[in-house]
């Protein structure tokens, strides 16, 4: 479960590199080792998405909060093979709410600091090539996705988070909503995702979340989005 | 299930209301009820320092504002969508009906069981039944803080978390998630919102300490009157915002 859950999606490779911290010789030692999950490093410093994101909100969003889900995701995993050790089945399936929250909470985490940027550097702007002409064929034209994505941010009931994804059945892209830290699965492989958790942008935005929905088209990173369009 | 309890159910009373004209059912005149942000039985800064100024006023004159209004708003356009036979933008708005009418509910709700930390509501000897039901069902009131407590943080993303009195099995807690409003027949006796913006901006990441400290202004005595009442009552504070 954990592995199909950390290895399904091409896209999230990037950031499981940083943060798969499996030490050859640990692995060597025993039959059976599972990699823990650890916090990825920023490529960028806190401050660095000022004034689009606070300093403070990424320190807290990214030592805290998702340290939080680093942490809950190893606590579930532990408690799974403590249980599966002890063919306690019943007790491994219980931990599944835990796991799909913590879990999510991390996957999500690690591909939205990789798809943004500081808009001095590749933050902002529009795509460009393949990936431009997928979403003017999908969405219209880059604007006409951007309300459509900002739409589905301001509905999203709650915690949760508005993905633009690519289909593998149908092969288009395709803008989905996930509630609290559900990850994207199945046949859609994120390309870009947006938090909207209160959390995200509350101590700068406070209950104008619409303005930080404006204002963090100024930090996406396309050239992540583009990459992951090309593995997808 | 939680159903739209009496926001719906009083739509549909002032629509047989209102919309009878003459022999037939005249829709199109229909009148809706239209709420309106109670106002606070206490002072924006009078829960200090348990919950702040700043996050009592944003969460009141701007959160439980802004479910107002877009409740106000669906309730108008579901008049349009009946009176034109238009049964897909009917369920459309349900969703949006529920979300923002729950979320009226709750915080209406919520107000009433917060009380500053100085009076004598804030005590739990204001509420000598509950209590005792309380001590008989968690036996003490620690244990039941605690069972409260984990219910909050065990909350997966927003939600709520409700002791409620419920006609057949007694007191229990309850969590819930986003706005869904508890109006299934349960009594609710006490909701504690768990939406980071009941407490960002002064607890930050740190939600349980705002936990423990939501206990200095629990209103025992609504949670009191409440447990001793029907579900109409609790709904007294709703109702009188109409």
């Amino acid at each position: 479960m954990s592995s199909v859950l950390l290895r399904s999606a091409p896209a999230l490779r990037g950031a499981l590199r940083v943060s798969a911290a499996v030490k050859p010789a640990a692995m060597a030692s025993t039959s059976f080792v599972r990699g823990k999950a650890t916090l990825p490093d920023l490529s960028y410093d806190y401050g660095a998405l000022e004034p689009h994101i606070s300093g403070k909100i990424m320190e807290l969003h990214h030592k805290k909060h998702h340290q939080t889900y680093v942490t809950g995701l190893n606590g579930a995993l532990d408690t799974i093979a403590e249980a599966e050790s002890k063919g306690d089945f019943t007790k491994a399936a219980s931990v599944a709410p835990l796991l799909n929250f913590h879990g999510g909470g991390h996957l999500n985490h690690s591909l939205f600091w990789e798809n943004l940027a500081p808009a001095s550097r590749e933050g902002g702007g529009e795509p460009a090539g393949v990936l431009k002409k997928a979403i003017d064929e999908d969405f219209g034209s880059f604007d006409a996705f951007r309300n459509q994505m900002n739409t589905s941010l301001a509905g999203i009931q709650g915690s949760g988070w508005a993905w633009l994804v690519r289909d593998k059945q149908s092969g288009t892209l395709q803008l989905v909503t996930r509630a609290n830290q559900d990850p994207v699965t199945g046949s859609y492989v994120p390309l870009l995702g947006i938090d909207a958790w209160e959390h995200a942008y509350y101590l700068q935005y406070e209950n104008r979340k619409a303005e930080y929905f404006e204002a963090i088209w100024n930090v996406i990173n396309w050239k992540t989005v583009a990459s992951r369009f090309d593995k997808a | 299930m939680v159903n739209f309890g009496n926001i719906l159910q009083y739509l549909a009373v002032q629509s047989s209301q209102n919309s009878l004209s003459g022999e037939e059912y005249n829709i199109t005149k229909m009148a809706v009820t239209t709420y309106a942000l109670p106002t606070l039985p206490y002072a924006y800064d009078a829960l200090e320092p348990y919950i702040s100024g700043q996050i009592m006023e944003l969460h009141h004159s701007k959160h439980h504002q802004a479910y107002v209004t877009n409740l106000n708003k669906a309730l108008q356009s579901h008049i349009a969508a009946v009176a034109s036979n238009d049964i897909a933008a009917q369920i459309a708005l349900q969703p949006i009906i529920k979300f923002n009418g729950g979320g009226h509910i709750n915080h209406a709700l919520f107000w009433q069981n917060l009380v500053p930390a100085s009076a004598a509501e804030a005590s739990p000897e204001a509420a000598p039944s509950l209590s005792a039901e309380i001590e008989k069902r968690w036996g003490s009131l620690d244990g039941f803080k605690q069972a409260f407590s984990a219910a909050l943080l065990g909350i997966q993303g927003s939600g709520w978390g409700w002791l409620v009195k419920e006609e057949d099995a007694g007191l229990r807690i309850v969590s819930t998630k986003d706005q869904d409003p508890v109006v299934s027949g349960e009594v609710p006796i006490f909701g504690v919102d768990m939406w980071e913006h009941a407490y960002y901006l002064q607890y930050l990441n740190g939600k349980a300490a705002y936990v423990e400290n939501v206990w200095n202004v629990i209103n025992w005595k609504t949670a009191e009157e409440r447990f001793m009442g029907t579900r109409e009552d609790a709904f007294k504070a709703l109702k009188a915002s109409i």
